[in-house]
């Protein structure tokens, strides 16, 4: 029934079937309230699980009972049997489902939204302003000198880490959801470890491995009895591609978790359908599961490299010379802030164009995309022999490489510098590091949820524009995003004294700044895209046609976000939280600047050394980095095993694969649209 | 209800306030560019003997910029300093207030401090040139113009163009000889250079006991850490040490130093603080913990770098320097230094 699609290169992912909808909603909806809050989604747990009614609820048998994934209409009175198949009702017009809301343009929940979604625009706005306001104007001097080259090396380091990450991340993905070989459940989570690593830190271990001193070409010379390093070549690591590729070792993860999310949730029976039709396994992956995974794998290299656009640890340490320490240079070295804002808008219309770029090739599409599975688990093909080795290797490599290589180096430094290390002042700077990084995660994941829902409510493009500005944040380098906060907080602070010295001859001081309220707003900031994607994409898999029912049941927009679509959105909700829990956990650049007095967090003390080349001081820290980092792999692991378990139990009702999707993938899959 | 609640935050803001003033009489807020391994055993010392407590934050950048928009509330009293470049953008901005103290006049010479008393020099650093010992005669290079000769085509690595020690050379140079010989200079050094510039100062000295250069620029502490630190003795000990123009304008010195914010809450803490910087105490942990030449006249270098001797200082005003700071900056895009 799946065959008359049409598979082709672009597919037109358009499952939400409006005819369904219809047959659905004409019929008389009338459900008893007890019976919904008893039985309906919220109970079950399950993600896009329908409104179903449960056994008591069949006694009704006049009420239509529609599915809530898109497409999937089923007739309550026939509970359909697990494992078939439901009629997929005829493709109907492109219809925007949105745009059915009858709800007011405003509400409390956007106002809300705008003034918080604004709140957190200021840093990056501040930094705008910085731009228009510079020392000097610094262009004649930069574009008739080393613009150029900024330019081309930015662009030389993108590429890079893109196809790097792509290539990676892709071809993993894709082996882990639709092969069987040796190790594939272990590769499975073991391929997000070097998520855990923050890209200084792998700088750093491999030009103390790579250099003339280091032990591999110690080694060598050894072997063949050279002395100098002018008598043999090695490749040397401080280089443009030496950077790609310590990008490439920790930020593929980004991609590999989006598209394997993507890839999991891709039907079954679409790829088998195309295989029905005669497709090779070449062309069902480049024609038919790729383009599919597409806005998902673009997600995820986006992120991979807005990441590269703001590294300046990595690039610093190799003299690789991009905007992004262009923009330190005309900051630091021509005291000039203001060029270096504008620098910094430089990228950020970079980070635009690759979002525009991106939506533009995706015009086409429908924003429904396949989303959970169907009613079977894919099958995964065993591999034998030779290329089952080769699937091992090409998902053992990156693993060794990313994670095993750094963190086995820092484990032997750790331990030789341990006594020296562990001490009361570790501890309490490891606590302080967790209990920041907690509280911004959960700020940016409310803020998050907040910003989605009101979206959801009320699709204004006022509020889009405000949240997609709040969204930069991510792409500005962490310094300069640092001295984005301060302005504001500075601001406010100092308006508010000075009114008080005024009317109430009292000195308030700086309130804010300079407090760690400071920090955990930069954070936020920071990392607000990633929380909002995540929880956004979640959001936006739950089909309206649910809050209408719910609506229409009497439930408030408060109700249907805390009993429905939370629930709903849990393992997203989760993802996102860890995911700027450790990346709040690496942060350094933003964390330097605005800390308090005697405070310190794990990045800052790591740093504090390895700054000034002490790597074994450094390494008990960046270790627990990196260990702390291991928790979101964890979680989600247990998260993945505890759905395989449920599905071992045979708890596989009427959406079985729907929840091992999600919680399998876990991740955001679209852009905010 | 809303102004009963307004009125209670004011009157907890004020409390906050208060307490923070009254905790404030027994401490010192600093702002430090240099790192904690060199500043705390100094800190503790001056809470040993006076009993004020000293708060930091060490950032590598945006300090500046944080002490500007906090403005007069400001909890900041001193900010440390690496470089005259960064002394030099704290002044420009406004930041700092005159200081007259006898003891700090006393104790700094005229050239290391600010003819208005904004800012002062703590430490102080030969920018040094090392050569190899098997594959540079003694004699070669003794100047830093030497170091544009032919013969030493591809075998000299310096750090970047653009980091504040070589721009604070280049500048020097500036002030000395004008620009145009400045700029010959710079790319001069460019054409001789064995690999691109990167890493720092240590780098350079692992790069010629790894055959990879024969010649580097560097500040005098960072031999001094690598002689005094049995794992990297003998990368050291592979090259001669040479302290430039000793029979010109004398070797390039620069400082690290401090400035006392506008804003200062606690001024008179900070003046002691200021004062115990540049006595004999924290001048002498400074150049035992890190090797650089202390400020002030009376107390002694380390043994180590004391052995290599006495030798003629440049003793141009760092204010000229921190004058062709920014000049000095563009010639290294403009000979394309670090490219």
């Amino acid at each position: 029934m799946t065959a008359d699609k049409p598979v082709t290169g672009r597919v037109k992912a358009r499952w939400g079937s409006s005819a369904a909808y219809h047959s659905a909603m004409s019929a008389k909806v009338s459900w008893p309230r007890e019976s919904l809050s008893e039985s309906g989604p919220v109970q079950t747990g399950l993600n896009n699980t329908a409104v179903h009614p449960g056994p008591e609820g069949q006694s009704t048998p006049e009420i239509q009972y529609h599915r809530l994934i898109p497409g999937q209409t089923v007739a309550v009175g026939q509970n359909p049997p697990c494992g078939v198949i439901a009629p997929r009702a005829p493709d109907a017009t492109g219809r925007k489902v949105r745009h059915r809301y009858g709800l007011p343009a405003f509400s409390g929940w956007s106002v809300v939204a705008l003034l918080v979604a604004f709140i957190v625009c200021l840093p990056v706005l501040s930094v705008l302003w910085l731009s228009f306001n510079p020392e000097e104007n610094i262009w004649p001097h930069l574009v008739n000198t080393v613009l150029g080259s900024y330019i081309l090396t930015t662009l030389g380091l993108m590429l890079g880490v893109a196809i790097g990450t792509l290539l990676i991340g892709v071809s993993t993905a894709w082996l882990i959801t639709h092969y069987e070989f040796p190790g594939r459940s272990l590769f499975n989570w073991a391929l997000l470890l070097p998520f855990a690593v923050p890209a200084y830190v792998i700088a750093f271990i491999y030009t103390d491995l790579l250099e003339f001193a280091g032990p591999v070409q110690s080694g060598l010379r050894a072997l063949f009895g050279w002395k100098l390093a002018n008598e043999y070549w090695f490749p040397a690591i401080r280089t443009l591609p030496g950077a790609t590729l310590m990008l490439v070792l920790v930020l593929y993860p980004y991609v590999y978790l989006l598209s394997r999310a993507a890839f999991l949730e891709q039907s079954a029976s679409v790829l088998e359908a195309a295989r029905v039709l005669g497709g090779s396994s070449q062309n069902l992956f480049f024609r038919v599961a790729l383009p599919m995974a597409r806005p998902a794998i673009v997600v995820g290299l986006a992120m991979a490299l807005m990441e590269t656009l703001n590294d300046f640890g990595t690039v610093d340490y190799f003299a690789v010379r991009t905007l992004t320490a262009g923009l330190y240079d005309v900051w630091l070295g021509m005291n000039n802030l203001g060029g270096g804002a504008q620098i910094a808008a430089l990228l950020l219309m970079f980070v635009m164009m690759l979002i525009g770029l991106e939506k533009i090739s995706r015009r086409h599409q429908q924003n429904f995309q396949p989303t959970a599975t169907r009613f079977r688990q894919l099958t995964r093909h065993p591999l034998r022999g030779r290329r089952a080795w080769l699937a091992s290797t090409i998902c053992l490599t990156p693993i060794v490489l990313g994670f095993l290589i750094p963190a086995w180096v820092l484990v032997d430094y750790a331990i030789t510098y341990f006594a020296e290390s562990w001490t009361d002042d570790f501890r309490q700077i490891a606590l302080n590091s967790m209990l920041l990084s907690a509280t911004a995660a959960v700020t940016a994941v409310t803020i998050g949820i907040l910003l989605s829902y009101s979206q959801r409510l009320h699709p204004t493009r006022l509020l889009r524009t405000s949240v997609n500005v709040s969204s930069m944040g991510y792409a500005v380098p962490g310094a300069v995003l640092a001295i984005g906060v301060i302005i504001p907080f500075a601001t406010f602070d100092n308006t508010l004294d000075d009114f008080m010295r005024k009317h109430f001859d009292i000195s308030t001081g700086l309130l804010l700044s300079g407090t760690v309220f400071a920090l955990i707003f930069a954070y936020t900031v920071r990392f607000l895209a990633v929380a909002y994607g995540s929880v956004d994409a979640s959001m936006k898999k739950i089909s309206p046609h649910m809050d209408d029912a719910a609506r229409s049941l009497g439930h408030s927009s408060g109700s249907i976000l805390t009993r429905i679509h939370l629930p709903l959105m849990k393992s997203g909700v989760l993802t996102a939280a860890l995911v700027v829990f450790v990346d709040c956990m690496k942060e350094l650049p933003a964390t330097l600047i605005l800390r308090p007095f005697n405070f310190d967090t794990l990045a800052t003390h790591v740093y504090q050394f390895a700054s000034d080349e002490l790597i074994g001081e450094a390494s008990l820290g960046a270790l627990l980095i990196v260990l702390v980092g291991l928790a979101p792999v964890i979680l989600l692991t247990t998260t993945i095993d505890r759905s395989r378990e449920l599905k071992a139990a045979g708890i596989t009702t009427i959406d079985a694969s729907g929840d091992p999707a999600s919680a399998d993938g876990a991740a955001p899959v679209q852009t905010s649209t | 209800m809303k102004s009963h609640l307004f009125r209670t935050f004011i009157a907890a803001g004020a409390l906050l306030s208060v307490a923070g003033n009254a905790l404030a009489a027994e401490e010192v807020n600093v702002y430090s560019y240099r790192q904690p391994f060199l500043t705390k055993p100094v800190f503790d010392e001056f809470t040993k003997e006076t009993g004020i407590k000293v708060n930091t934050v060490f950032a590598k950048e945006g300090l500046i910029e944080r002490l500007m928009n906090e403005g007069r509330n400001s909890p900041a009293d001193l900010m440390l300093v690496a470089n005259v470049g960064s002394l030099g953008a704290a002044v420009e901005s406004d930041l700092a207030q005159r200081v007259d103290s006898d003891v700090l006049e006393a104790n700094i010479p005229a050239n290391f401090r600010d003819k208005a008393n904004r800012w002062f020099g703590l430490t102080s650093r030969a920018r040094i040139i090392v050569t190899s010992k098997d594959r540079v005669e003694p004699g070669l290079v003794e100047t830093y113009a030497d170091l544009t000769k032919p013969e030493l085509k591809g075998r000299i690595c310096t750090r970047s163009g653009k980091h504040p020690y070589m721009v604070e050379l280049v500048a020097a140079m500036i002030t000395h000889d004008g620009k145009a010989a400045a700029q010959k200079w710079l790319s001069g050094v460019k054409d001789n250079l064995a690999r691109k510039p990167q890493g720092g100062d240590r780098a350079q000295v692992s790069a010629i006991a790894e055959g990879e250069c024969d010649v580097a620029i560097l500040n005098s502490y960072y031999m001094g850490g690598l002689l005094s630190d049995p794992e990297t003795q003998a990368t050291a000990e592979s090259v001669n040490i040479v302290f430039p123009d000793q029979d010109g304008n004398g070797t390039h010195m620069n400082i690290s130093g401090v400035i006392m914010t506008k804003a200062a809450p606690n001024r008179d803490n900070a003046l002691k603080l200021m004062e115990f910087l540049s006595n004999d105490v924290a001048q002498s942990i400074y150049a035992d913990l890190n090797h650089e030449y202390p400020i002030n006249p009376d107390v002694p270098p380390s043994d180590l770098i004391a052995s290599w001797g006495e030798f003629k200082h440049d003793e141009l005003s760092l204010n000229a320097i921190i004058k062709n700071r920014a000049l000095a900056y563009r010639l290294a895009d403009e000979v394309d230094y670090d490219g």
